[in-house]
C-alpha cells in the first residue's frame, strides 16, 4: 500500500501541475480555444466520444485491427526473415547490406505508393504498419542470434549437441532480450504507421478522426484522439514488457533497451 | 593387439592470426591416466583442450582420440570449460542434464545421476537454482557435473576450480578423485596450481610458453587415494618444490 503510494504519488503530482498549468493557460486571458482548448472540453469530448454518443468505437476499432494485425504479421514475417538471416552465410554476405540501408529509409514516405497499390481500406494501413514494425525487429533479430556467446555455442557443440539443438537452445534465448527489444520498438512504430495510413487516405480510424477535425477545425476532438492514441501506445508498450519480463526472466531488460534510430 | 592411447598428440601445432600458440607438440595418455598440465597463464592451455575436443583443427599435426583422428566434437570426450558456461535460462539441474537433452529429453535414470552429482558435487538442495543465483564456484561446479553426466571416456577439465577458495578447491579436487576412482578414465587436467596436479594426477606435463611446448613429463609416484595428509609428506614435498622450481625457470 505505501509503496504502491511512493511509486505513483510523484507522477500523479506532476499530472496534477500540468493540468493545472493547462487550464491557466487556457483560461480567462489565456490562448483562445481554437488553438488550444482547456482541459475540461477535452475531457468532455473524450467523454462523450467514449460513452455518450461512442463515436470513437468504430474508429478505436479499425485502428486497433491495422495496428494489431500489421503489427503481429511483420513481427512474425520479421522473425523468420532474422532467423534464417543469421544462419545463412550467403544472406548475410548478399542481402543484409540492403536491409541496413531499408532500414535507415524512413518508410511512412511509402504511405502513399502503398495506398495506391493495397487501395484505401484495412489492407493498406496492415501492409504499412507490418513494414514498419518489420526491420527494426529483423535487425534485432540478426544482432540478438549472432551476439550470443560464443562459448556457449561452443559448450553445446562439445556436448555433440545438433546445429538444430544449438539454434533452439542456445541462440534463441540468448538472441530473445534483443527481439523483445525489437518487439517494444514495434509496438509504438505500429500505431504510428496505422495512424500515418489514415491520415493519407481512410475513411475510418482515430487517424482520420483527427484529420477530418483539424479540416473542422474541432481542435479537442483532436486533442481527444491524440490521447486515445497515447493510451493504446502506452498500453501496448507496457503489455509486451509484462510479457518480456515473463519470457526473458533471467535478464535484467535495461542493458537492451536500443534506442530507435530511424526507424519510422 | 594393445588398446589405443586414450588420447594421442603429433606433433601439434596451433596458431591464431599474427601468434603461434602451440608448436609441435607431442605427447600421449594411457587409457585411466589422470594427467595434469602446468604452465603459465597464456601459454595455450585452454587452446590445447579445444583441439582436443574437436572445437578447433590443429593447424599442423593429429590429434587422435582412442586410436582415430579427431575431425570434430565427440560423444566420447567431454570437457569442463574454464568459464561455468551455463545457460542463464535453464536451472542448474537442467544444467547438468544438457547433454542428456534437458530434463525432457533426459530418461529417469539420467534424472537420478544429475541429481546424485549435484549431490556429489555439494549442490544437492540447489538444483532449482538459475545461475545468476550460483557462485562463481557453484556454477563451475555445475560445469563439472554436467560433464559427468555425459559419461565421456576422455575427461577434459580446464581449469576447473580456479574460481572456488582454496578449501573447497581442495574438497573438489578429492570429490573428482573418488568419482574418477569409480571409473578410471584418461583425462587431461589443466591447472596452475602445483598441489593440485600432484593430488589429482599420474603423470604432470609442464609446458612452456610462446610457442607452447612441453619441458617436462613426469611421473606422480604417489599412492591412492591421496588424501590431505598426502600433501604433508616427504615425496610429495620434494616433488612440489621441483615443479616449483621448474615453473620459475619457465615463467622466466
Ligand atoms: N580466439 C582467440 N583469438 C586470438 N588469440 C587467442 C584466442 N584465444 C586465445 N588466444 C591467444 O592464444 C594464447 C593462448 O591462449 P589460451 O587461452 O590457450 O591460454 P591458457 O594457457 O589457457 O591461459 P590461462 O592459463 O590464462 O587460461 C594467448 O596468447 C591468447 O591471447
Ligand atoms: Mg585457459
Amino acid at each position: 500500500m505505501r509503496a504502491a503510494f511512493a511509486r505513483f504519488a510523484p507522477p500523479l503530482v506532476t499530472l496534477v501541475l500540468i493540468l493545472g498549468a493547462w487550464a491557466l493557460a487556457t483560461g480567462p486571458g489565456g490562448l483562445p480555444s481554437y488553438l488550444l482548448p482547456g482541459p475540461w472540453p477535452v475531457a468532455l469530448s473524450l467523454w462523450n466520444g467514449l460513452v455518450g454518443t461512442g463515436s470513437f468505437w468504430p474508429h478505436i476499432g479499425f485502428t486497433l485491427t491495422s495496428t494489431l494485425l500489421g503489427y503481429v504479421g511483420g513481427s512474425v514475417a520479421a522473425i523468420i526473415t532474422g532467423v534464417a538471416a543469421a544462419e545463412s552465410r550467403l544472406f548475410e554476405r548478399f542481402v543484409y547490406p540492403y536491409v541496413v540501408a531499408v532500414q535507415a529509409a524512413p518508410k511512412v514516405a511509402l504511405a502513399p505508393l502503398i495506398l495506391v497499390w493495397f487501395g484505401f481500406g484495412l489492407a493498406s494501413k496492415v501492409v504499412l504498419v507490418a513494414l514498419i514494425c518489420f526491420f527494426p525487429l529483423l535487425v534485432n533479430t540478426i544482432s540478438g542470434i549472432r551476439g550470443t556467446d560464443p562459448e556457449l555455442i561452443e559448450m553445446a557443440r562439445s556436448f555433440s549437441r545438433s546445429r538444430g539443438f544449438v539454434f533452439l537452445h542456445v541462440k534463441l534465448p540468448a538472441a530473445a532480450p534483443a527481439i523483445f527489444a525489437g518487439l517494444q520498438i514495434g509496438i509504438v512504430l505500429a500505431l504510428i504507421g496505422a495512424v500515418v495510413g489514415e491520415f493519407v487516405a481512410s475513411d475510418r480510424g482515430v487517424g482520420y478522426l483527427i484529420g477530418s477535425a483539424t479540416v473542422n477545425m474541432s481542435v479537442t476532438t483532436m486533442f481527444a484522439g491524440v490521447i486515445v492514441l497515447a493510451a493504446f501506445g502506452m498500453a501496448g508498450s507496457a503489455l509486451v514488457q509484462r510479457i518480456q519480463r515473463r519470457v526473458v526472466f533471467w535478464d535484467n531488460a535495461e542493458r537492451h533497451i536500443v534506442t530507435p534510430q530511424e526507424t519510422a | 593387439m594393445t588398446l589405443p592411447p586414450a588420447l594421442r598428440l603429433r606433433e601439434v601445432g596451433f596458431s591464431f592470426p599474427g601468434r603461434t600458440v602451440l608448436a609441435g607438440l607431442s605427447f600421449d595418455v594411457a587409457p585411466g591416466e589422470f594427467v595434469a598440465v602446468l604452465g603459465p597463464s597464456g601459454g595455450g592451455k585452454s587452446t590445447l583442450l579445444r583441439l582436443i575436443a574437436g572445437l578447433l583443427p590443429p593447424a599442423a599435426g593429429q590429434v587422435l582420440v582412442q586410436g582415430t583422428v579427431v575431425a570434430g566434437p565427440r560423444r566420447d570426450v567431454g570437457m569442463v570449460f574454464q568459464k561455468p558456461t551455463l545457460l542463464p535460462w535453464r536451472t542448474a539441474l537442467d544444467n547438468v542434464l544438457l547433454p542428456a537433452g534437458f530434463r525432457r529429453g533426459a530418461s529417469a535414470g539420467e534424472r537420478t545421476r544429475a541429481e546424485a552429482l549435484l549431490a556429489a558435487v555439494g549442490l544437492g538442495d540447489s538444483a532449482g537454482y538459475y545461475p545468476a543465483q550460483l557462485s562463481g564456484g557453484m556454477a563451475q561446479r555445475v560445469g563439472l557435473a554436467r560433464m559427468l553426466l555425459h559419461d565421456p571416456d576422455l575427461l577434459l577439465l580446464d581449469e576447473p576450480f580456479a574460481a572456488l577458495d582454496a578449501m573447497t578447491r581442495e574438497r573438489m579436487a578429492l570429490v573428482l578423485q573418488k568419482l574418477w576412482q569409480e571409473r578410471p578414465r584418461a583425462a587431461v587436467f589443466v591447472t596452475h596450481s602445483i598441489q593440485e596436479a600432484l593430488l589429482l594426477a599420474d603423470r604432470v606435463v609442464v609446458l612452456a610458453h610462446s610457442p607452447g611446448r612441453i619441458v617436462a613429463d613426469w611421473p606422480v609416484p604417489l599412492p591412492r587415494p591421496r588424501a590431505p595428509e598426502t600433501m604433508a609428506t616427504p615425496e610429495f614435498n620434494a616433488l612440489a618444490l621441483k615443479l616449483r622450481r621448474l615453473f620459475d625457470e619457465v615463467a622466466a
